[in-house]
């Protein structure tokens, strides 16, 4: 077994290519789990704290898009400017573990990972975020709904990593939320995050935990356009909150496990959906 | 309304000192058994079986054996004395012998210079096991419709009640079937333990995380084949024990290792092994009848009550004579029909967890109580009252209730405490149910209000003679205590030099590490240690007083029966002679050791009738909760609580086992549960099995009720336990209230709510 400790993302991406079986490293709140569980067989580890391109997020004001290195902690995403400008992704990165894992976890993780209740997930894809990816070979993006292919399965070759998401900023709500069977850091059994687009007048909404993998509701959404001037934000009729709820929950594919049932899951993702449309137009 | 934390000069009887090891486990230096190290050492590892029920075809160890670093590999052939252990029942195997009776059983043991070494060492061990069919129904082990999966059968127990006139029928009844799920210990301190053999290979020394050095010292040494004086053991850090660390878990395996290989050998437990380390709460299914009066006072109790005892007897037995024996509840009821049934199944073994058996059987008799009272049109609080049991009553067992019985008073000063205030408009959304998931808002939530009351016996019964031992050395103006009292985090070693100051009226005391090298202290466990040590430390240091009174006397031409102990002086109460405690045992040393022990109790007969429990403590909890009614998500506000403690010697200590009970029944109530499938275990971590983070704790508001119970020989009764029995269906009954659901299980999911 060997460490790797890159300071530059052509170094990481280098190691990737030399070593065939490495395991790449950053916040370890999934891999270190596994490891723990003796799920894995640990060869060769490539760590990415000091890799600089991965720890910073830049916000690019003329092309109004952001783009965060796949490094940075949710701590970051909680408060601050991030906040600002993703609201959904700061309710969401405040919903991850303790504060310590949130010190430590990153977005970057959550899509190496791929988890359906990969916190950070649904924000991304309901932000319809690229995810920005490097190898030995070159540069890649990829719309994070072609990213991510099933459960803890994504597009990413095993001698790639994900350098960043990108993201254009939205003017009007966005949201997330996110049932577990605890108050705080808990993992999710139903998630949803909405983005009500007031400029194209567009709704986005996907789904976490409720599925092999993320989902977007783009039936829901397209009926919600025909019932509802999102871009006008008027106020909104429960009835068509409700339907919305109950397209949102029929477009989910929830599994029964040990965290919840199926039943309950489709449920929840309904009701999440109802109320984050109704908080998005109150206001 | 909580009791006051008032800081004295003296940390006498009565105030609230503060632990001595509180410094160093908040700022993290406190030693745990998991940190002791020895030069030399080995790593202890286990290897446990995947299934839940299966025939061991073969073990193969050769290739594991030849990992580099490997120093041993042991099986069932390598234990050189008793092949099972039991705390009751010996009918565990140290390693698996041809079957595997649940997920988890230990197969093997390996001992290697690092943790990988041991985690390759057990990857290398091939088992050949021939799956069978696991059973999991406790109901097939009453019938006897599934053959023996162990040769002690699948009936670990059955007693039976029949009290009064049992053809008693009365106007109103009220039934239920009533589930209670595996709750965990979930201990912080994991399972840990450093075994050093002698030189001569003869004996082991042992430091370990336990709650009963003595009985584990006794089932080891069986277990070697050894004489008990070549086991010495000590306590080292306990992080916790709830009952969990009654049954040994990994000191036969470390000690086996350690005299095998003559090196020290230190094994602790990961989260994940934890789970299937120890015991857990029974799994229970609990019918209840209750026959009453129009005006709501109980003529019949009928029950039927199914615990799951899983693969091996541990205390199951214990457990279900508390549950058949709790299930009137703290009330008046002078006929009763109740059978009770632990069974055997290839579920995870089963045994002492705090509330032992009456957690279970409080929440079905609240739950009825709540029924009945609706039944008859009557308030919760209401219908409580009409039947609190009181001072004198008998139990359905025939057992008269010597202890003080402020039931009554429970629930009236319960009552009185403020309600909290109402959610505001726009209430912090991290206090709304679902918390930091943002899923409610204000007009999505409803409120409940729910009461729990319970009886809970104290100490060990049915003719038990769990006795303690300290020893009290008086050398020079300072005190030594000395026990084998396990400091679990309870407090005992805050309380100890408590009680040495208030009867010797010295300030400085010395505890003793904890050891096998006095007599036994009993468990630390059934709410017993301020009762039974509490006692012996008592006894002991009264001993000394004895003695220092009757060497002042002889100095002074007094008499010894005149002196008393006024603060730190001895003075003459009838003279003018007032010399402090210090001065008067310059240069001398007195060293007394005494043995507290309870009362006798009795073994019930076929009747259930006997004196079986040795004394009673009482508790009352009114829960306020907040329900989001469409997700099934609860956020429990305010606890109230009024507890019977005797006599509160250590006002913060208690209100400490209040609030973490409080915690630990909460968790039962909405979110602690131990899932399997066919005795396979789902959730073996902290992402799954969910215990209350400080967002779930609710505030807690307790008046402490202190009417000293004249057979404590400090007046107290213990406190460990009540805190966390009612409140679970204190908070289930809230949860009825603001949902209108039955809620006839806990923990309560989600979907029991909003489906």
């Amino acid at each position: 077994m060997s460490i790797h400790i890159p300071t530059s993302l052509d170094d990481a991406v280098a190691l990737l290519h030399e070593l065939p079986r490495v395991q790449l490293l950053a916040g370890g709140t999934d891999f270190m789990v596994e490891v723990n569980f003796n799920r894995h067989d640990v060869h060769d580890v490539v760590a990415l704290r000091r890799v600089t391109e991965l720890q910073q997020w830049q916000h690019d004001e003329t092309s109004n898009t952001v783009t965060i290195g796949a490094g940075v902690p949710y701590a970051e995403m909680e408060n601050g400017e991030l906040a600002r400008l993703f609201p959904a992704l700061a309710e969401a990165a405040r919903t991850v573990g303790s504060p310590q894992i949130r010190a430590a976890g990153t977005l970057g993780g959550n899509l190496g990972t791929c988890s359906p209740a990969g916190d950070g997930l649904p924000v991304l894809f309901a932000l319809d975020a690229v995810v920005n990816l490097a190898s030995h070979r070159g540069k890649r993006s990829l719309p994070i709904g072609e990213f991510m292919l099933g459960p803890k399965r994504s597009a990413l070759a095993v001698d790639e990593l994900v350098v960043s998401v990108s993201m254009k900023t939205t003017t009007g709500w966005q949201g997330y939320a996110k049932v577990g069977t605890r108050n705080a850091m808990v993992i999710s059994v139903a998630s949803a995050s909405l983005v009500l687009d007031s400029e194209s007048g567009t709704a986005r909404i996907a789904l976490g935990s409720v599925g092999p993998t993320i989902i977007r509701c783009t039936q829901a959404e397209q009926w919600l356009q025909t019932q509802y001037d999102i871009s006008a934000r008027k106020e909104l009729d429960e009835a068509i909150a409700t339907e919305f709820g109950l397209r949102v929950s029929q477009e989910s594919r929830p599994i029964d496990d040990h965290r919840s049932t199926a039943q309950y899951r489709r449920h929840a993702v309904g009701v999440l959906a109802k109320r984050l449309l109704q908080r998005g137009c109150v206001q | 309304m909580s009791p006051s934390i008032v800081r004295t000069r003296r940390d006498t009887l009565g105030t609230s000192a503060l632990r001595p090891d509180g410094g160093a486990k908040v700022q993290g230096s406190f030693a745990f058994s998991s940190d002791v190290w020895a030069d030399n050492m080995l790593w202890g590892a286990t290897l446990r079986s995947p299934h839940p029920y299966a025939r061991i075809i073969s073990i193969d160890t050769s290739e594991a054996i030849k990992i580099a670093g490997v120093e041993t590999v042991l099986t069932a052939e390598d234990v050189p004395g008793q092949l099972t252990y039991g705390l009751i029942e010996s009918d565990q195997p140290v390693f698996a012998a041809g079957v595997v009776r649940y997920m988890g059983e230990p197969v093997a043991a390996v001992a290697a210079d690092h943790p990988e070494t041991c985690r390759r060492a057990l990857a290398a061990i091939r088992v050949e096991y021939e799956v069978l069919e696991p059973h999991v129904n406790p109901e097939d082990s009453i019938s006897g419709s599934v053959p023996p999966i162990h040769p002690n059968g699948n009936l670990l127990r059955h007693q039976r009640i029949v009290c009064g006139d049992t053809t008693v029928t009365g106007p109103v009844v009220v039934e239920c079937e009533y589930e209670i799920g595996m709750q965990d210990q979930a201990f912080l301190g994991l399972e840990a333990a450093l075994a050093i053999p002698d030189a001569d290979g003869g004996g082991v020394e042992m430091i370990v995380a336990t709650q009963w050095l003595h009985e584990d010292r006794k089932q080891i040494a069986l277990c070697l084949g050894l004489p008990e004086e070549k086991i010495r053991l000590t306590l080292g850090g306990v992080g916790g024990a709830f009952g969990a660390r009654e049954d040994i878990s990994l000191q036969v395996h470390a000690s086996l290792l350690a005299l095998r290989t003559g090196r020290p050998i230190k094994m602790q437990y990961s989260r994940e092994e934890s789970f299937f380390g120890h015991v857990h709460r029974h799994p229970a299914k609990i019918w209840v009848r209750h026959h009453a009066r129009n005006d709501g006072m109980i003529l019949k109790i009928e029950a039927r009550m199914v615990f799951d005892g899983g693969a091996y007897a541990s205390t199951s037995a214990a457990v279900l004579i508390n549950a058949v024996t709790h299930i009137q509840g703290p009330y008046r009821c002078a006929n009763a029909v109740v059978d009770g049934f632990a069974a055997r199944t290839n579920n995870p073994p089963c045994g002492a967890m705090r509330g032992f058996g009456v957690v279970q059987a409080c929440f079905a008799h609240e739950s009825q109580m709540d029924k009945l009272a609706q039944a008859c049109g009557l308030s919760p609080v209401e219908i409580r009252l009409r039947n609190a049991m009181r001072t004198g009553d008998r139990l359905i067992t025939g057992q008269p209730v010597e202890s003080v019985a402020p039931v009554e008073r429970c629930i009236r000063e319960t009552d009185a405490i403020a309600l909290p205030p109402q959610m505001t408009s726009s209430p912090h959304e991290l206090l709304l149910p679902g918390g930091s998931g943002r899923t409610a808002d204000r007009q999505h939530i409803t409120r409940g209000i729910g009461w729990g009351v319970s009886i809970k016996n104290l100490m060990y019964s049915e003719t038990f003679d769990d006795y303690a031992t300290a020893r009290c050395r008086l050398e020079n103006g300072i005190v030594t205590l000395k026990f084998a009292t396990s400091e679990v985090g309870q407090g005992f070693i805050t309380l100890a030099p408590q009680i040495a100051r208030s009867v010797l009226g010295i300030d400085t005391v010395i505890v003793d590490p904890m050891d096998t090298t006095i007599g036994s202290a009993g468990s630390t466990s059934a709410s017993r240690q301020t009762w039974m040590s509490g006692g012996a430390v008592d006894g002991a240091c009264r001993l000394v007083r004895e003695r220092l009174f009757e060497h002042v006397a002889r100095q002074q031409n007094l008499d010894p029966l005149q002196l008393e102990i006024d603060d730190t002086d001895i003075i003459d109460t009838r003279g003018t002679l007032r010399i402090s405690v210090s001065q008067a045992s310059a240069g001398m040393t007195f060293e007394e050791t005494f043995e507290h022990h309870h009362r006798p109790t009795e073994d019930l007969d076929e009747n259930g009738q006997g004196n079986c429990h040795v004394a009673f403590a009482f508790v009352a909890h009114r829960a306020v909760v907040d329900v989001d009614t469409e997700l099934g998500l609860v956020k429990v506000v305010q606890i109230a609580t009024a507890q019977d403690v005797g006599r509160a010697l250590n006002p913060l200590s208690v209100l400490g086992q209040i609030e973490g009970g409080i915690a630990q029944g909460l968790g039962l109530a909405v979110m602690e549960e131990i899932l399997m499938v066919n005795g396979i275990v789902k959730n073996p971590s902290f992402t799954d099995y969910l215990l209350p983070t400080a967002l779930d704790a609710p505030d807690v508001v307790a008046v402490l009720i202190e009417e000293p119970d004249p057979q404590a020989p400090l007046g107290a009764k213990g406190v460990g336990e009540p805190p966390c029995i009612s409140v679970t269906p204190a908070i289930a009954a809230a949860i009825r209230d603001a949902t209108g659901r039955a809620i006839t299980r806990v923990p309560v999911r989600p979907s029991d709510i909003c489906l």
